[in-house]
Parts: C-alpha cells; structure tokens; sequence
C-alpha cells in the first residue's frame, strides 16, 4: 500500500511533489474485493427523506478529534514554504474558521435533509474543507473557480454566505439561485465562482473555456478546476487537457480524490495509478499531494498558479483527501467501505483537528479561541437554516424567469415569436 | 443589394461582427487555415489572424465546452460544426451546460454562444453525417434554433445571433452553399429571430416549410399554380425556437388548408408541434385535416437513389398537396 500513489519509474523532475503517504487509509487493495459484485446501492435515488436510513449516530457532528502527531515533520516543511510563511496570525485564524464553519453548515444542512426541509440529492464536503479552503485563499483577484456537484464547500470559500446556501437548499426564493438549482448548482460570478455542476465531468471543458477567456483578454489569471477522482475517466476530461497544453492555457484540474466514484473504490475504476499521472500524456505538470494539510494545498496550488499566471501552463493536481459522509445522503454508506475506515482517517488526518494542533502548537490559537469559532459556526449555521425556513418559496409565476436573457429583458428584446410551448 | 451565395452571405456576417466586437471569434475544426470545410470561411484567418478565427482539434467536447466557459466569462464565440451530426459527442456541453447554466444560477449568467453548422441529408454521406437535430434542439429551453434557408437570412440572421445574449443553434444546409439570392449591404442588415417569412403569397393551401424544404415547396406551389391553377402560399419558417405561430396561424386563416414540410424525421419533429398548434389554436378555419411530409422515417440512407426517396422531393409533396385540395 505504500507508495501506492507513486509506485512509477517516471522522471521526478517532471512532478512538483510525490508524497511516501498519499494513500487512503485503507488503500484500495483493501476496500472492496473484486468479486465484481455490484453494490447493492449505487444510484442516488430520489428518495424522499423520510425513506433515507441514517444510522443513529450519522446525524452526530463529525467533531475534530486529537490526532497524534505523526505528520509533525512534514507540516514544518509546508509551514515554512513560501505560501505560508507569511501568512499572518490572523489569517491563519480566518483559514481554521473557515474550514469549521463549512463542515458546521454541513453538518447544519444534513440535518434539515434528515427533517424533510431539502429534497433531491445532497452531497457532502464533510473530510474535504482543507482542499476548498486551501486553494481558494492562495487565489488572486483575476483567479476563477468552478467544481463539481460536491460544491457547498467551494461556494463559502469564496464567500458566498450560509444563508443564500442554504435557502438555495431548501428550494427556496432567497437562495443564490432563487431556488432553481439546488445543492448541486450554486454560482457566484461576482466571487469569481462559476459552479457547481452537477454532470460528472461535464465542468471539465468549461473551466478550460474560462482559462481560455482570461487569456484571450490577456488577464493574469487562472481557472481553478476542481473534479473528483471519479471525473477523471470521462471523455471531455481528456480533450480539456489536450486542449490546455496545446493552446497553453492557465486551467488547473484539482481532482480531489476522496478514494471513491460514488460507490466504487478507486482501485475498481481507474487503471493507471496516480490519477494525475494522466496529464503526462499531454506534457502537463502534475502531481499528488495531501489534501488533509491545509499548508501543502496552499503550497501545491500556489505553485501551480505561479505556473499559470507566469508561463500560461496548465497543471493536474492530485489531492488525496477522503470524505466522511457518503456520496450522497441518500447513500448507505455500508456496502462498500467499512466503519473502520472512516474512524481511522477522521482520528489520523482530520483536516480540522491537524491545523488546529497546528495553531495551537504555533501559539496563534487557543482553546477558548477555536471554542468561539467552534460556537459561532454553529449559531451562523442554525441561523442560516432559520433564515431558509423563514424564507418563502418562488412563486409559481416565477417558473418562468430565468430561461432566456432576452424574456427577462422585454424592454431590449429584439426578436418576436414564440418561445415558451407551455407556461403557467 | 447584391447577389452573393449563402456561403458568401454567412462570411460576410461573420467577418462583419468580429470587426464589430472584439469578443467574437470563430472556432471550429478546419476553420483557419483549410478556410472551412464548406470554404465559409475562405479569407478570414488572413483577414482576423490565428486568434480570432481559430483551428481546433477534432475534439467538439472540448472546444465546445471551452467555448461555453468563455460565453460565460462575457466572450461571443461561435462554434463551427463540420457537421450537426458531431454536435452528439459534445451534447452534455451544448443542452446541459449552455442551455441550462442561466436558469440554475437564477439569471445570473449568460451564455451568448452561436453553435453553426450544415445539417442535412441529401449528399450521400450515410446515417451517422445526415442529422437534422432542429427538433431535439429546440426541445431544449435554453437554447433558439434557427434555420435560414436564403443568402439574405443566413445573413441577417447569424448577425443577429451572434449578437444575441443567449445560445443560438444555427442549422444550415450544405445544398444551399451554393445557393445564391440578393442580400442588403449595409453593415446593419439584420434579420430578428421568431420572425416568419411569407415568402410566396396565395390563398388556396398554405405550405409551411423551413430549410431546404422552402426551396422543394416554392417548386411544388409552382407547379400547382401552372398545372392546377392553385394559389399556394409559401411560410418559412426561418426560426423554430421562437416560432412565429402568429403568422402561421394567420396563413391558416387565409387558406384553411395547410401542408406542413420539413426533412427532419417525423417522430417528435417540429412540424408535430406546429400541427398542434394548428389543430389547437385555428381548428375552426380548417377545412381538411393538417397534413405532413417529412423524411422517410429510417436511417439515413447511403444510396443516392434511396435518399433521394427518403428526403421529401417535389412530387412527394405534390401527391400530398394534392391529397388536400
């Protein structure tokens, strides 16, 4: 299982870094056996949520636990990396807030899920927040994001409040989408966030397009396109990246790999390890990295937006990471991972709980600091899902807005004609 | 006004609207130095440079895709298709991502895109190179689809959709390239989308066509006139997403008869929709049933002589027209 993620006689100059660990806790090897029997469940059904099983202590917080510190090293060496080391105290302080207060929204919004206030799918960051909350804050002003359906975690990095989040959530007039695209679809052009989508893949030439726009208009800026590990065997993912390389194009392909496509360990999809290897095809800088230390993302991405924004290079990030809620509420979680497993990363490489040993050890925090933010997450979380509640639902009218620029702009409308079959 | 081919009258347009906006560029494969592989655009890489007439790959998910991210970063490009046909590997990034990406976000991008391109039977290419996608695209809210069938719409009309804030389907047809007809020369000339043409007027039978089908049906209205003293009035259609459904109506009030022609398959095509806007909306002023012809309803066929059975011809809408009268 060691150097499972590296095990290649490739040229190391070619790679920015290659991590000895970066491995899921169990390792594929380990997390299902190829019998090739399907898991029982491995589609996202509409349930409603009143049929969604939750073991009983699925709906307690996923609290940081002590971690013994085995990565102490390790961190020294990313701390003191030019990304970090001029990080400011309180700077530090507003990255641990951050990642606290996405994993206390999720927390927050599951349960609403649980109660029967969001319908549809509802995809967890829960394990992740170091990846979202790391490579966001190393972004500049001409920087632009886009991701996938897991995207709750992106949208309050970049600074998209709890409020119109979970509105969006629970379908309601006041979300960032005025309720018309759910948890999968959140966008905020206006903080450089372009989604949230929610087809597997499908944001992979898209985040390429907007590489390309900045470049085009000869702004110094990148796109920073996130994926999971399950995107990479998607066709449009490999056109993207030949495309990037050959018009040289600021894009970076974070694939954050949590291990599993939905319910399939990665060992059961994907051939040809690392994952991000696959950009040496097309003469892409690539590498694999921690996704549980918030410096090493803030260093992997830094590097890879210097690329960008210097030499109009494109990158593929590989970023080990794992999430601890299933690939969606709807999923049991059971059939293909066990318990162990989960326990086993959240009490070693907990996100949360590492940079907080981190601070705590640096001196800039303290306990009754990080028991504020800890208490303030929740209450902003709880208020935000008071704010959903409270919110009212779109009219039905309002079915109608929102399709074409040109019928929500009646004043500046230049054609004639029909253009909706069937309205309210 | 000056007579020019409906190639001549697309590369017009678009050389016009890159000189017009500097966001406007024009991707596709064989675009720049092959000057297209219809010659659309013969002249332009020399004319605008490698970055805004631009050679892509054989790769339509990815360029169209890129081309939609930059759409939604504020650009105006537009996608050639070599084909409609291929439009089908890069569907995710044309009817989910362009189509849809305003409405979930709540209005707060746009996508001011032009996918272009020929799609039609009728040169013997086989079923996977002979797609009529009109009528999927405009299944889609989110996009319009538009299908010029003369030199001056295919130029009026592209302008007006590059120039259009939200995605546009163009559908153009490799047998009217070398169409030509009379098109203004002002830089202005613009023709609105939604908009019908009655473009022959009559009083007996109303055919409603769009594409190449206007061309069959002028010569059925033709012949009707000559051998048959018919007075057949001729709708193209022009755009099927907005539809003018006001002047195909008013059509139907006049004659009372309607023949409705397209070389899109039937199932599900867009004359399906407007024979039952027909039936719904102008029930009372018909005096025979709506009839239709459309593509034989099979595979696209290889042999010249079964495709030209397969695509509706002259006498084939002639029987039909006659059915009616």
């Amino acid at each position: 299982m060691e150097g499972l993620h590296h095990d290649t006689n490739l040229d190391e100059e070619k790679t920015a870094s290659k991590p000895k660990d970066a491995t899921h806790p169990s390792g594929p090897e380990s997390s299902v056996e190829g019998d090739g029997a399907a898991p029982e469940v491995v589609e996202d059904k509409p349930d409603t949520p009143a049929a969604v099983s939750q073991p009983k202590d699925s709906v307690a917080p996923d609290e940081p636990e002590q971690v013994v510190g085995s990565e102490e090293e390790e961190s020294d060496v990313f701390a003191n990396k030019a990304a970090n080391q001029n990080l400011s105290p309180g700077s530090k302080i507003e990255l641990y807030e951050q990642m606290v207060r996405i994993r206390r929204f999720e927390e927050r919004s599951l349960r609403a899920y649980q109660q029967g206030h969001i319908g549809g799918f509802l995809h967890l960051y829960i394990g992740q927040e170091a990846v979202a909350v790391g490579s966001v804050s190393a972004m500049s002003k001409d920087d632009h994001v886009i991701t996938a359906y897991r995207d709750h975690g992106h949208a309050l990095a970049v600074g998209m409040d709890m409020d119109e989040c979970m509105a969006e959530l629970f379908g309601k007039k006041t979300g960032c989408s005025k309720g018309k695209g759910g948890s999968m679809h959140f966008f905020a052009p206006d903080k450089n966030f372009w989604g949230g989508h929610g087809i597997v893949g499908g944001q992979t030439p898209l985040g390429l397009g907007m590489a390309y726009a900045l470049k085009f208009n000869k702004k110094k800026g990148a796109c920073l396109c996130f994926m999971g590990d399950g995107a990479t065997n998607q066709g449009p993912f490999y056109e993207s990246l030949n495309l990037a390389s050959l018009w040289n194009l600021p894009v970076i392909y974070i694939i954050e790999n949590n291990g599993y496509s939905m319910g399939t360990a990665e060992a059961r999809h994907s051939a040809g390890e690392p994952l991000a290897r696959r950009g040496d095809a097309f003469d892409i800088e690539w590498s694999v990295s921690h996704g549980h230390d918030l410096y090493e993302v803030r260093h992997t991405i830094s590097e890879a937006l210097e690329r960008a924004h210097a030499e109009s290079r494109p990158s593929v990030l590989e970023i080990i990471t794992y999430r601890y809620r299933g690939h969606s509420v709807a999923d049991p979680d059971q059939t293909y991972r066990s318990k162990e497993e989960i326990e086993e990363y959240k009490k070693s490489k907990d996100p949360i709980s590492l940079f907080k040993e981190k601070l705590l050890k640096e001196g800039h925090l303290t306990e009754e600091v990080a028991a504020d933010i800890d208490k303030r997450a929740k209450e902003e979380a709880e208020a935000s899902a008071e704010f959903a509640q409270a919110s009212p639902f779109p009219e039905p009218e309002e079915l109608m807005d929102d399709v074409y620029w040109e019928t929500d702009n009646p004043e500046e409308k230049k054609s004639s004609g029909t253009m909706f079959f069937e309205t309210i | 006004m000056a007579t020019i081919t409906y190639r001549e009258a697309l590369n017009q347009a678009l050389a016009e609207e890159i000189s017009r906006d500097d966001q406007v560029v024009l991707m596709g494969e064989e675009v720049a130095q092959f000057k297209g592989s219809y010659k659309v655009s013969e002249g332009m890489l020399e004319k605008f440079g490698p970055d805004r007439i631009i050679d892509t790959p054989i790769s339509e998910a990815a360029f169209s895709g890129l081309a939609v991210g930059a759409a939604m970063m504020g650009m105006r490009p537009v996608v050639e298709f070599m084909f409609w046909s291929f439009c089908y590997v890069a569907f995710d990034q044309i009817f989910n991502n362009a189509a849809n990406v305003r409405y979930m976000s709540g209005g707060l991008i746009n996508v001011p895109i032009v996918f272009r391109g020929p799609a039609n039977g009728g040169t013997n290419v086989g079923a996977t190179h002979s797609h009529t996608p009109e009528n999927f695209a405009a299944n889609t809210p989110g996009v319009k689809v538009i299908c010029p069938a003369t030199p001056a719409d295919a130029k009026g009309m592209l302008k007006s959709a590059i120039r259009d804030n939200d995605p546009v389907c163009m559908m153009e047809n490799t047998i009217l390239y070398n169409l030509q007809g009379e098109v203004p020369e002002e830089d202005e000339f613009l023709v609105p989308l939604g908009k019908a043409n009655v473009i022959r007027e009559g009083k007996d039978l109303s055919i409603i066509a769009h594409g190449k089908s206007v061309h069959t049906a002028l010569q059925v209205a033709e012949t009707l006139e000559e051998k048959h003293r018919v007075s057949v009035e001729v709708v193209d259609l022009r755009s099927i997403r907005p539809l003018d459904v006001e002047t195909i109506l008013s059509s139907v009030r006049k004659t009372n008869r309607v023949l409705l022609v397209e070389e899109n398959k039937p199932f599900c095509g867009v004359d399906a929709q407007i024979a039952f806007i027909i039936q719904d909306q102008a029930f009372d002023h018909l005096d025979a049933p709506v009839k239709r012809v459309s593509a034989i309803d099979v595979p696209q066929a290889y042999s010249k002589t079964l495709e030209s059975f397969q695509i509706p011809d002259h006498d084939r809408v002639l029987a039909k027209a006659m059915e009616l009268l």
